[in-house]
């Protein structure tokens, strides 16, 4: 299929290509942070991930909305604040549905995930009934938008390149929030022994809580770095449920490391096969080997070592 | 207008006065009829519909929930409307249309379950409905089995034609062949990419336009062809792609939530569509909202309806429309077939001069409503629209500029010799 291309075309594609899978990578890893907390530390599954994530597009339309309307000078700026927005909202909504909800079914892990799939679908008719049914179109600024022009055919997505770096600081201040403050020590106590936990003083209700708020609020700043890239609707929340559970269950479940490592690996996968075969055949075929893999190492690629 | 109907912008007076006026070309055209002279019930009814000497029951069946209310949105208002405006006018056969809506919920054996429950307990004398063609497919045998009249208003792809339903939007080869002819003649595209969701739709109008391309365009050539899973939201390999193979004319038939993710992303990878031509069928007015018209701007859509189409028929409508749903509702193509629907359905019952869905049925071919926002339209003998085509070019404030239409209306063929 290259025998018609000149080098100098083939180097600025596969550049690009290059590019194209690190972004799916970032995508991927963010899209996944907020469940891999919510999973891997807490073991709830919640199906209502991608109805968290949208919570947080939708502020950023509103924010954006209201930022047109009454500060129109704040513009080029307020992705930044739709964002902390974004957090808080999911957050808020994470830790209202963990007092309600979740902590009623901590021990019977699997009944989490027809709960949250209810919520999700209470969630989607929410938004459906508040917003519209019909997606919204969020705004960016002119200097979100675009290319940016490496060379004379290299062109590299500036949503992209934001969304990427967005992914490192929010991973590195999650990675510093879990293994290094103390609240993360915690947390982890809480995941490995809860009654022992608790017997050294440690509110775990209070932890459950906070890390159930925290994955919802990374989910919702996902959300909101999304609409750059994605629909904004009361179901597109769907679109990424699939994607994420997979991250997270081929990068084991327990292991952040693993979460990132399984991104990565897929995301390439899928975006070098997408190059070469067509898009479906690459999704038919990135599946097959996640399912292959699996089946070999059904604890995923990473693994917490316990004690059995 | 008096000082009466000027009180408040949302008088029911002023509304119903502009609902009428805008009915009024449509009226116009119509024969009379008054309550006094109505028919009676037992001429026109004589199989046990829901036909009062007063009212007429129809049923309206879409999903205002799920992923599809997303679309069909804009389909129930059309033809809330349609019904609001026949009733200001008089009505069907002298008798108010009074209408049960249900919701399929974007769930296709809920449509056939809901079709059943509005032909058989509601005894509805038709049915507007439906949008995706899942859907369609699930309720057709029901349909056929309880003899009812279904209006259809998406584009689709053909391949089917039924006694019990009208297809008020355009099949494949209606939508695909005038469109290609005209880009391959004012721009001189000769190499085509072709993209879409994976599914009936897409596949089979690629198919028909890849068979279009090869064998009726002088020297063209398809250069590359691809679907996507429905929900796809990453595009940036496929786009690397067409950066590689530089085709004239990209020809996009993506969907729903993808749609967005797609041209989003077309414009973040830095291709310009005011230079590179992109030609889609897929993207209306409606997704241009979802969309962003900056986004999407330059790209041109083929299809039968724009809302900025510059007619009398038109402009009452878009201005109904807005009276009843409000300033900042758009509408796309697939809005004004449903909206079509009520008429032809009127039309029909009157030429018929019965309810009766067999003497409906056969009355249809040849029934013209002269009122439609789009122009003049025309039942075929197999039950679909005589339509013109239309190439529109989109513009960032999210409408369509139209740029090209076929001199005459097009013959719709479901079932395309040669391209199948």
């Amino acid at each position: 299929m290259f025998g018609d291309y000149s080098l100098g075309d083939l180097g600025a594609i596969f550049a690009m290509q290059g590019f194209a899978g690190l972004i799916l990578f970032s995508v991927y890893v963010l899209m996944a942070l907020g469940l891999a907390i919510i999973f891997g530390q807490m073991g709830v599954i919640n199906m209502a991930h991608g109805e968290f994530m949208i919570l947080g597009a939708y502020v950023t339309w509103m924010t954006s909305n209201a930022v047109q309307q009454f500060a129109p000078w704040l513009f080029p700026g307020y992705f930044f604040i739709a964002m902390t927005l974004a957090f808080i909202a999911s957050g808020a909504l994470g830790m209202l549905v963990e007092w309600a909800m979740i902590r009623h079914l901590y021990k019977r892990p699997l009944d989490t995930l027809l709960a949250t799939w209810g919520l999700s679908l209470i969630l989607q008719q929410a938004y459906r009934s508040v917003f519209g049914a019909r997606e919204v179109g969020v705004e960016l600024p002119e200097w979100m938008m675009g290319s940016w022009q490496a060379t004379d055919s290299i062109q590299i997505p500036i949503n992209g390149m934001f969304v990427m770096a967005l992914t490192i600081l929010i991973t590195i201040a999650v990675a510093y929030v879990l293994f290094w403050s103390s609240w993360g020590k915690q947390v982890r106590a809480v995941v490995q022994n809860r009654v022992m936990a608790g017997a050294v003083g440690i509110n775990t209700e209070k932890v459950d809580r906070y890390t159930f708020g925290l994955g919802c609020g990374i989910a919702g700043v996902a959300g909101s770095a999304f609409t750059m890239i994605g629909s904004t609707g009361p179901t597109a929340g769907q679109l990424y449920i699939v994607d994420t559970f997979l991250v997270v269950v081929f990068g084991g479940a327990a292991s952040l490391f693993g979460t990132i490592a399984s991104a990565f690996s897929i995301s390439q996968t899928q975006s070098t096969l997408e190059f070469f075969l067509s898009g479906s055949m690459a999704k038919v075929i990135t599946l097959l080997t996640i399912v292959a893999i699996l089946m070999v190492r059904p604890q995923g690629l990473f693994a917490l070592k316990v004690r059995k | 207008m008096s000082d009466e109907a000027n009180k408040g912008l949302n008088s029911p007076l002023r509304r119903k006065l502009l609902m009428g006026m805008a009915a009024l070309p449509a009226i116009t055209m119509l024969p009379r009829t008054s309550f006094a002279q109505a028919p009676a019930t037992s001429v026109v009814n004589t199989t046990g519909l829901a036909v009062t000497d007063t009212e007429v029951t129809v049923g309206i069946l879409h999903s205002v929930t799920g992923t599809m209310a997303i679309s069909e949105t804009g389909s129930v208002e059309a033809e809330k409307l349609a019904i609001e405006q026949i009733n200001a006018s008089g009505g069907v056969l002298g008798r108010k249309i009074k209408f049960i809506q249900e919701d399929g919920a974007s769930d296709w054996p809920t449509f056939a379950e809901k079709a059943k429950k509005l032909l058989v307990n509601d005894k509805c004398a038709a049915v507007m409905g439906c949008w995706t063609s899942a859907s369609r497919k699930a309720v057709l045998p029901v349909f056929e089995q309880y003899n009812g009249m279904l209006y259809y208003p998406t584009f689709y792809e053909g391949l089917e034609q039924s006694k019990n339903v009208i297809y008020t939007g355009q099949e494949a080869t209606q939508q695909i062949i005038a469109g290609l002819d005209w880009v391959n003649k004012t721009k001189g595209a000769k190499t085509f990419y072709l993209l879409g969701s994976d599914y009936i739709w897409p596949r089979t109008s690629n198919k028909i336009a890849r068979k279009h391309i090869e064998g009726h365009l002088q020297g063209a050539k398809v250069v590359g062809e691809e679907y996507f899973p429905l929900g796809h939201t990453q595009f940036n390999s496929v786009i690397n792609k067409i950066k590689l193979t530089k085709p004239d004319v990209i020809y996009a038939i993506i969907v729903g939530g993808s749609n967005v993710a797609f041209y989003k992303q077309l414009k973040a990878a830095g291709i310009d569509l005011s230079k590179q031509t992109l030609l889609t069928i897929s993207v209306t007015e409606d997704e241009i909202d979802g969309i962003g018209g900056e986004n999407i701007a330059g790209a041109f859509a083929c299809m039968k309806y724009f809302q900025s189409l510059d007619n009398a028929n038109n402009k009452a409508f878009v201005s109904a429309f807005k009276k009843m749903w409000g300033e900042k509702t758009v509408i796309g193509d697939v809005t004004q077939a449903a909206y079509l629907g009520p008429w032809l359905w009127k039309l029909t019952v009157e030429k018929a001069g019965s309810f009766d869905i067999d003497k409906v049925a056969a009355a249809s071919p040849g029934v013209e409503f002269k009122g439609a926002p789009e122009g003049y339209v025309r039942i075929h003998e197999n039950h679909h629209l005589w339509s013109k085509t239309r190439v529109g070019k989109a513009k960032a404030d999210g409408q369509y500029e139209l740029v090209y239409e076929t001199a005459d209306l097009v013959e719709p063929d479901p079932f395309p010799k040669g391209y199948q």
